[in-house]
C-alpha cells in the first residue's frame, strides 16, 4: 500500500464514508501532496464508493484543488481590481524573475509555483498574496523576495 | 430628512456588553415565536448583498416540518472589495456562534456549518480552538446543538446559497434550480437556514440589545447599520460600521481622496455611480444595497481597465453550467476588446447590453444576472472611456 492509499484512507476514516466527506477529503490530500493525483483520485473514489470521473469531476471544479503536480510551497499572488490598483504586476514580475518561471509553472527543484488568484479578500491591504495557507498583505517587490527567501531556507 | 454619515460600533464592540454565552442564555429564555417577531419587527435584512429579512427566513424553516435542520453561516466572502467578514470571523466568533444557535433553537437544528472560503484558511486553528470552548460551553448548558467547520475550495460561486450547499455535500458548485429554496430543501436537501456573517452577530446583537435600539438606526427600508469595506484610492481604506440610509457624498467626502471620479457600490456584481450622481445615491435598500463593498476610483483610473477587470473576474468564475452566463461572461469580455481595438464600432456596446439584459432572465443564479449591473454603469457613464 502506498502513502497516498494511507493517507486516503485515513481521511475517509477521519472524515466518514459518505459523499458529504469528499471536500474535506480532496483539501486532506491537496494539504499534504499539494495536488490530487490520479491515483490519489481513484483510491478517493475506492473509498467513498464513488466512480473516479464523479471524483475528478468535483476535483477539477475548485481552483484551490490542483490536478497537476505542484511545488512545495504554492504561491497565489492576488490579481483582482484592488490589488492590481495597488501594484500587483510588480509583484508577480518580482517574483518570475526571483524564480526563475512564470505563472502557471513550477521551478525545477518543485519547491515553488507561481500562480495567481481572484480577490483574496485584502482590498485594503494590497497588494496581497498566499503562500500556502499563510497571507502576506501590504507587499512591495522587496518584502515579497524576502517571504519568498524565508520559504526556501525551510 | 437626510441621514447624516454616522459611525457604529455594534458588530466589533467587546464593551460591557461582550460576553457572548450571556447574551445566548438570555436569548433562550424567549419562545422562538417571540425571537422570530423581535427580528421581523427589528428590520434586519441579510447582509450578504440579496437583503432578504431575517426574521422571515426563519420562520419560514421553523414552520417545516421534520426533525432534521441546519443553520449555516456562509463565510465564503468572495465578492471583490469585501473583506469585511473576514475581520468579523477574525475578531469576533463568539458572536457568530451565538446568532447561529439562536437560530438553531427557533428553527430546531441540531447541526450547524461555517462555510468558510479556502483563502481564509489562515483563520481555521483560532476559529476551531474558539469553537471547541463553545461547543462545550453548549454541551454544559445540555444544548442539543454542534458547530463544525467546512472549508471552501477556491471557489467564488459557492458564496451562492444553492452552490454552496453543492459543494458540501460533495459536488462540483453548481448553483440549483430555485425553488425550492433552503428554507425548503437546502442543504442535504433538509430545511436550511443560510446566513451571512455578519447578519448571524446582527441576531446576536438584537438579542442582546432589543429591536429598538437597532430600529433607531437607519432609514424605513434599511433598518440599522452595516459593516463597510473601503478600498480604492482612499487615504483611509479599511472596514467601517456606518449607519445605513447614507447619501454617496456623503460617504465620498469622508473616506475618499477629494478626487473621485466614481464609485464602485457592492463590488464586481454591485453598480458603478459616476461623480454626478453621487448626492442622489442612498446606500441602502431604497437607493444602491450592498454587501458592504465600496471601491473609490479618482480620475487617474482607466475606467476601461476596471470593467476588463470585473470582466475577466466573472469569465474566470462563471461555473459554466448555464449557457447565458458561460459564453455571454466571455463575449462582453471579448466586446468591449474589440471595440477598444477599433474593430468593432461604439455602438456594438448597444448589442453587449442587450446580451446583459439576456443574461439578467436567462442565466441561473445570481452571478450571471448580476453582470449587468457593473457592465451597464459603466459603459453608460463612461462611453468614452470605453471605446477610446
Amino acid at each position: 500500500m502506498t502513502n497516498t492509499d494511507l493517507l486516503v484512507k485515513e481521511l475517509v476514516q477521519q472524515h466518514g464514508k459518505t459523499r458529504n466527506s469528499l471536500m474535506p477529503v480532496l483539501q486532506g490530500v491537496v494539504k499534504e501532496e499539494r495536488y490530487l493525483s490520479e491515483e490519489a483520485m481513484i483510491a478517493i473514489a475506492r473509498e467513498l464508493d464513488l466512480s473516479a470521473a464523479d471524483v475528478y469531476g468535483t476535483a477539477s471544479f475548485y481552483t484551490f484543488l490542483d490536478t497537476q503536480p505542484r511545488g512545495k510551497n504554492v504561491i497565489r499572488v492576488c490579481k483582482t481590481i484592488s490589488c492590481h490598483m495597488k501594484g500587483k504586476d510588480e509583484i508577480v514580475k518580482t517574483l518570475e524573475d526571483l524564480l526563475k518561471i512564470k505563472v502557471g509553472e513550477t521551478t525545477t527543484d518543485k519547491k515553488f509555483t507561481l500562480l495567481t488568484a481572484n480577490c483574496l479578500g485584502w482590498c485594503h491591504k494590497g497588494p496581497v498574496m498566499l503562500v500556502n495557507d499563510e497571507v502576506y498583505p501590504e507587499l512591495t517587490p522587496q518584502k515579497a523576495i524576502e517571504v519568498i527567501e524565508e520559504y526556501a531556507k525551510k | 430628512m437626510e441621514k447624516q454619515l454616522k459611525k457604529v460600533d455594534i458588530i466589533f464592540d467587546k464593551g460591557e456588553c461582550y460576553n457572548p454565552i450571556e447574551i445566548l442564555d438570555k436569548a433562550l429564555e424567549r419562545s422562538p415565536d417571540d425571537i422570530i417577531n423581535d427580528l421581523i419587527d427589528s428590520g434586519l435584512k441579510g447582509r450578504g448583498g440579496a437583503g432578504f429579512l431575517t426574521g422571515l427566513k426563519w420562520k419560514f424553516t421553523r414552520l417545516q416540518e421534520g426533525d432534521e435542520k441546519y443553520v449555516i453561516c456562509n463565510a465564503d466572502e468572495g465578492e471583490p472589495g469585501t473583506f469585511k467578514d473576514r475581520e468579523i470571523l477574525d475578531q469576533v466568533p463568539e458572536k457568530i456562534f451565538v446568532g447561529m444557535t439562536i437560530c438553531s433553537y427557533v428553527i430546531g437544528a441540531k447541526e450547524g456549518f461555517i462555510y468558510l472560503r479556502a483563502e481564509y484558511n489562515f483563520l481555521l486553528k483560532n476559529l476551531q480552538k474558539k469553537l471547541d470552548l463553545f461547543n462545550r460551553q453548549l454541551k454544559e448548558r445540555a444544548i442539543d446543538f454542534v458547530i463544525q467547520l467546512r472549508s471552501g475550495s477556491g471557489a467564488y460561486v459557492c458564496g451562492e446559497e444553492s452552490a454552496l450547499f453543492e459543494s458540501m455535500e460533495g459536488h462540483r458548485g453548481e448553483p440549483r434550480n430555485k425553488p425550492p429554496y433552503p428554507t425548503v430543501a437546502g442543504y442535504n436537501k433538509k430545511p436550511t437556514v443560510i446566513n451571512n456573517v455578519e447578519t448571524l452577530v446582527y441576531v446576536a446583537m438584537i438579542s442582546r440589545l432589543g429591536a429598538e435600539k437597532f430600529k433607531e438606526l437607519g432609514t424605513k427600508d434599511s433598518r440599522g447599520s452595516k459593516v463597510f469595506s473601503v478600498s480604492g484610492d482612499t487615504p483611509k481604506p479599511g472596514i467601517y460600521e456606518l449607519e445605513l440610509g447614507m447619501t454617496l457624498s456623503q460617504f465620498v467626502d469622508e473616506f475618499a481622496d477629494g478626487d473621485a471620479k466614481a464609485v464602485q457600490v457592492g463590488g464586481a456584481s454591485g453598480s458603478c455611480v459616476p461623480r454626478k450622481k453621487f448626492a442622489e445615491t442612498i446606500i441602502g435598500f431604497e437607493g444602491i444595497p450592498t454587501g458592504g463593498s465600496m471601491m473609490v476610483f479618482n480620475s487617474s483610473r482607466s475606467m476601461y481597465n476596471v470593467l476588463h477587470d470585473y470582466l475577466e473576474f466573472f469569465a474566470e468564475e462563471s461555473c459554466g453550467q448555464c449557457t447565458p452566463c458561460r459564453v455571454g461572461c466571455q463575449q462582453l469580455l471579448k466586446g468591449i476588446e474589440a471595440v477598444k481595438r477599433g474593430e468593432k464600432p461604439a455602438s456594438y456596446l448597444d448589442d453587449l447590453k442587450k446580451l446583459t439584459a439576456t443574461m439578467k432572465i436567462a442565466a441561473k443564479c445570481g452571478l450571471g444576472q448580476s453582470v449587468a449591473n457593473p457592465f451597464n454603469s459603466i459603459v453608460d457613464n463612461f462611453k468614452e472611456e470605453i471605446i477610446y
